[in-house]
């Protein structure tokens, strides 16, 4: 029987059907949830993906945090389920607090789309664990809100525990503090990351099929923990 | 015209947050505005509202029907339609209805030959008078396309201007049934380095950006061109693209007696009131910036719930039809979806959920809040469609009935302030045949030709040119402006600027897509209009050509200079005249379009710009061809007939800032010739890569294959040849091709046996680094990237973190190749990733003696209409 991996549509969820692909292109099952369901119909795993939910209008993720899906998504990461946040999503896991530091306009107050160069740091989390640590993957960055920042301390803590799982080489295209593109949590079950691995799942229509990696990564974790 | 001082231009969402200030401003600024300004507000009349019980029993009073840019007979004939002088709100409507923007009044006696001439097409199933036209493509599916403009608007509020132009288009798509699935955007702006098209320019950017990317629709494409006779008005034009099961297509009459009128989306407000009748059918003077509040505002998040919205309505068949709700507001869908159905309208205005509880009823008629559509839906289905609108948190609101009246009735405060035929507002608006005349400069124009200018020279003069060209604004690398549209989203783009069209898959099991792209060019129009259409006819067509995918169907957008003016309308006459014949012996329809006048400031016109899109269809999107070099050793073939075609020409413009002669010679049945070459070669997997050859001739498209994916090429002209002329002449009707070694023979054979001009010019040359042209000159590739990439970066601000290295530069735009049978020595990916790939084989040859000035004959130079 195949993974159920569920993809959270918000109000203004955009990228929410390209992560389905991408679940379903990894051979798992896209289940998709509603931001006002709080039930997470028996999923394996989480996405929350890229758009503007609820219209971004407060500040990115703050509302979306507060939606009925979040309270249960929250409580089943406390209890170990793999959670990915993509663009917004990883904007709404910072306001949930489920990662640290958060995510600001970009340094030179443009959006910007462009293929993006990533080192992959950390290998030991549930949607990485596929990768080799350092290897290199191109896949899209997108955003006009991606500017990762915190506090000193914070972001020593995140390097010393090796919670940062990406960092963009070859040109920081947001200005991030430390060339941060992804974190995680202590346990390694929750990513955050800027750019969008489920755009480069094919090679029709992406930069590489890098991106895949994340989804094949996050089965695979499943299936050594099933 | 002074910059308009902005401070919160990227923040749509700043601004809609705290719309409540910002609305209150609205109407002061329109009250206390001077006399063109206030155009859209009728004076008081005293107590209540002017009914039509009143209207009846004061036919003396004065109406400000001339403010309103009524004209005397115009007025005369509204008297005569109703009976009695219209009322307050009545007048309103059919000043608005009456606008060139919303009639067509200078334009329709024109525009008959797009239908009159238009080819048999048994797949069109809805053209010309419809919200956009429809191209069935399969079985199941059928896709809708439309172009449109938001000029007016842009220049005087650049951010919302060009943001509510892309939600005004994508409506259009999305009432014909269509989920919209991209958008492109073709960009005029004034000189590059003029200090008002810093204000215009970024602006309209990230409005473009700014809503597309909030909607989830990728932005495939486009243009942006700079030229000084845009300076005081830009052009915005913008398109979108959406498909839909056949099955799903909706129309916009308002059938059925006792159905009942539902308005979904936004709350109205008092913004965009009379922006079509003042901000787009007059023309621009000193007071612009007073007629800001003419402008609406976007709220993209809004749109793309009403997006989610209706399409949940239609897969649930719950509605009889739509309209969308744009320029001329409620005015115009409640007249033409009752005019559709020949049927009439009871509607209580009070329902309309408002966001300025003081509106007065023309207020609320004539209002263009954005993100508005009208549905006409069964008594018994109206609680469905409110139950899907409270899902998606959107407005919806019943506001009266559709009756067998043949009379819109509307009522306000328990008065009836408008009864009207709908007809009369939506159909019967004056209809003028303008008075023509040729420029009287245009002789004298075309005899200064360009061909007679000084030419460069020696190999070193060469060099310098063509680095000179691919500096300039209108060549240059665009990524300034590209990087801040959203390409990927939905997952199905295939190919994106800067690729010779947009690709996006339809289908992802067939692998069934459509190409699109979006071309003009006012140089060509402004010294021919009537070949200057037909040439941004070609050049559309050519470009979807050239990835392998069969042009369908045309939109276009044709943007002029004030009606009223003959050489205008004479331009405007010629224009449409080339595209409807254009398109006949191209054999596809144009499907739909807009017309954009009065675009001047004071007395010079904008040069005559028709944008021309074309919609193409690809059986399976993994055959495109890329317009980048994407492996080393492809031997480089340029398709066409290159004649000493100059004047018009980039080159011409950027080396003598010159303007005469007579465009490049249009050949339709060549390019017809040449698409269907493209299309079978693509299919049999002969082409490695295929570029469009249009502004800045071969010299430019070497440089932007060269640039895609950092690999250069050797060319290698024979010794009779002018190398300066193939490099930098602007003949139609031509494509560059990079042929994989073991496909030569059999592309070669392909073009013999079709008859089709062709001569073997180079090789893609992966080791070189270089763009190098035999016996001329030599140039790194390094050197023509910085050339290219930083000038619209120095013009607009350095974005941090965009100077990577070329390398890097190269490898992020890589884009993974096909694979035609597995016989293409090097893969796009592999090359980028290599950097370059230093140990690929070069090929020493450099290919026969070439002729491609001399190739065989096409048709006799003597195409043109004139």
């Amino acid at each position: 029987m195949s993974m159920r991996i569920g993809v959270v549509t918000f109000p203004g969820s955009l990228d929410d059907r390209d992560a389905q692909r991408a679940v379903r292109l990894a051979g798992a099952e896209p289940v998709a949830l509603w931001h006002a369901d709080a039930d997470l119909h028996g999923v394996d795993a989480v996405i929350l993906p890229g758009g503007f939910s609820y219209g971004d209008y407060l500040r990115c993720g703050a509302i979306a945090r507060f939606s009925a899906v979040m309270d249960s998504v929250i409580k089943a990461a406390g209890d170990g389920l793999p959670v990915l946040g993509i663009c917004n999503g990883f904007q709404i896991l910072c306001e949930a607090h489920l990662l640290p530091g958060a995510l600001t306009r970009n340094e030179h107050l443009h959006f910007r789309n462009r293929d993006q160069w990533l080192r992959v740091e950390s290998t030991s989390t549930a949607w990485t664990a596929g990768f080799q640590a350092g290897q290199e993957i191109l896949i899209p960055v997108k955003n006009g809100e991606g500017c990762y920042v915190a506090d000193r301390r914070t972001l020593d803590e995140l390097e010393g525990s090796g919670r940062i799982v990406a960092r963009y080489v070859r040109g920081n295209p947001n200005g991030s503090q430390r060339d941060i593109a992804a974190v995680r949590n202590e346990a390694g079950n929750v990513v955050g990351i800027m750019p969008h691995p489920e755009h480069a799942v094919e090679a029709l229509t992406g930069p590489s099929v890098d991106g895949l990696g994340f989804f094949t990564s996050v089965l695979a974790h499943l299936g050594a923990h099933a | 015209m002074t910059a308009t001082p902005r401070t919160n231009e990227t923040s749509a969402a700043a601004e809609r947050v705290d719309n409540a200030p910002a609305e209150a401003e609205a109407p002061a600024t329109v009250e206390a505005g001077s006399a063109p300004a206030d155009a859209g507000v009728a004076p008081y009349y005293g107590e209540g509202p002017d009914t039509v019980a009143r209207a009846a029993s004061t036919p003396d009073e004065e109406q400000p029907f001339l403010e309103l840019g009524l004209r005397d007979d115009e007025y005369a004939r509204i008297r005569q339609i109703l009976g009695r002088r219209p009322t307050q709100a009545e007048l309103a409507m059919y000043s608005i209805m009456w606008s060139e923007h919303c009639s067509y009044k200078s334009s329709k006696v024109h525009l008959r030959q797009f239908s009159e001439k238009a080819p048999k097409s048994d797949t069109m199933l809805a053209g010309i008078g419809e919200n956009a036209g429809v191209v069935q493509i399969s079985e199941k599916l059928a896709v809708t396309f439309k172009a449109e403009s938001h000029n007016h608007p842009s220049f005087v509020e650049p951010h919302q201007g060009a943001a509510t132009g892309v939600g005004g288009i994508v409506r259009d798509i999305l009432a014909m049934g269509a989920r919209p699935i991209a958008v492109m955007d073709s960009l005029r702006f004034g000189a590059a380095d003029h200090p008002d098209t810093k204000r215009v320019l970024p602006g309209v950017v990230s409005g473009v950006g700014g809503y597309g990317n909030c909607l989830g629709l990728p932005n495939v494409g486009g243009e942006v061109v700079f030229d000084p006779c845009y300076q005081g008005n830009p052009l915005v034009n913008a398109l979108s693209v959406g498909v839909l099961p056949v099955d799903r297509l909706q129309n916009k009459a308002a059938a059925g007696n006792g159905n009942v009128v539902i308005l979904l989306g936004a709350k109205t407000g008092r913004d965009g009131i009379g922006g079509v009748s003042v901000l787009a059918s007059a023309t621009f003077d000193a007071g612009s910036e007073t007629r800001r509040p003419s402008v609406q505002v976007g709220d993209p998040f809004m749109e793309k719930l009403l997006i989610e919205a209706c399409l949940e309505v239609y897969d649930a068949g719950l509605i009889v039809g739509i309209q969308d709700l744009g320029g001329a507001g409620l005015t115009c869908a409640l007249s033409e979806t009752a005019a559709a159905a020949g049927n009439g309208m009871e509607i209580n205005l009070d329902l309309v959920p408002l966001r300025e509880p003081s509106m007065e009823p023309h207020e609320v008629l004539a209002s263009e809040s954005q993100e508005r559509m009208l549905l006409i839906v069964e008594p018994a289905k109206v609680d469905a469609v409110l139950a899907v609108a409270q899902k998606w948190g959107v407005w919806a609101t019943a506001l009266g009935t559709v009756t067998d009246s043949g009379r819109l009735v509307i009522t306000w405060r328990g008065e009836t302030v408008v009864d009207v035929p709908p007809g009369s507002l939506a159909d019967d608006g004056p209809v003028y045949a303008r008075p023509m005349r040729e420029p009287s400069d245009l002789i004298l124009l075309q005899a200064d030709r360009a061909e007679t200018l000084p030419r460069p020279k020696t190999g070193d003069e060469l060099r310098e040119t063509v680095l000179r060209l691919a500096a300039s604004p209108n060549l240059c690398d665009k990524t300034w402006v590209t990087e801040q549209y959203d390409r990927y989203v939905l997952g199905n783009t295939v190919l994106a600027q800067p690729e010779d069209s947009g690709v996006i898959r339809i289908d992802e099991e067939s692998g069934l897509g459509i190409a699109l792209s979006l071309d003009g060019n006012g140089r060509f129009a402004r010294l021919d209009p009537y070949n200057g259409a037909k040439l941004a006819l070609a050049e559309a067509y050519r470009n979807v050509a050239v990835t392998g995918a069969t042009p369908v169907a045309v939109t276009d957008c044709l943007n002029f200079g004030s009606p009223e003016d003959p050489t205008v309308m004479w331009q405007f006459a010629e224009a449409v005249r080339g595209l409807a014949d254009g398109c006949q012996e191209l054999g596809i329809p144009v499907t739909g379009g807009n017309v954009s006048f009065y675009n001047q400031t004071g007395a010079a016109p904008i040069n005559p710009t028709p944008v021309v899109g074309v919609l193409g269809v690809m059986s399976d999107v993994a055959k495109r061809v890329p317009m980048g070099f994407s492996a080393d050793g492809d031997v480089l073939i340029l398709l066409g007939q290159t004649r000493a075609e100059l004047s018009g020409s980039e080159w011409a413009w950027v080396t003598h800032e010159h303007l005469g002669g007579t465009p490049p010679m249009v050949d339709l049945a060549a390019e017809r010739l040449l698409a269907s070459v493209l299309a079978t070669a693509s299919e049999q997997g002969h082409l490695g890569t295929a570029h469009d050859l249009s502004d800045g001739g071969l010299a430019q498209a070497l440089v932007e294959a060269s640039l895609r994916h950092n690999l250069g090429a050797t060319i290698s002209f024979p010794d009779e040849v002018d190398p300066f002329v193939l490099l930098f002449s602007e003949s139609a009707g031509r494509a560059l091709v990079a042929v994989p070694r073991g496909r030569e023979e059999a592309f070669l054979a392909l073009c013999t046996e079709r008859n089709l001009a062709h001569a073997r010019i180079g090789v893609v040359d992966g080791r070189s680094g270089a763009l190098e042209v035999t016996g001329q000159f030599r140039i790194p590739l390094n050197e023509i990237r910085e050339a290219s990439s930083s000038t619209l970066p120095a013009l607009f601000g350095n974005v941090a973190g965009a100077t990577g290295t070329a390398t890097a530069e190269a490898a992020s735009t890589d884009e993974a190749a096909q694979e035609p049978e597995g016989d293409v020595v090097q893969q796009a990916d592999q090359a980028a990733r290599a950097e370059v790939a230093a140990e690929a084989q070069v090929a020493a040859d450099t290919g026969e003696p070439v002729d491609a000035a001399d190739a065989p004959e096409g048709t006799s130079g003597d195409d043109a209409a004139r």
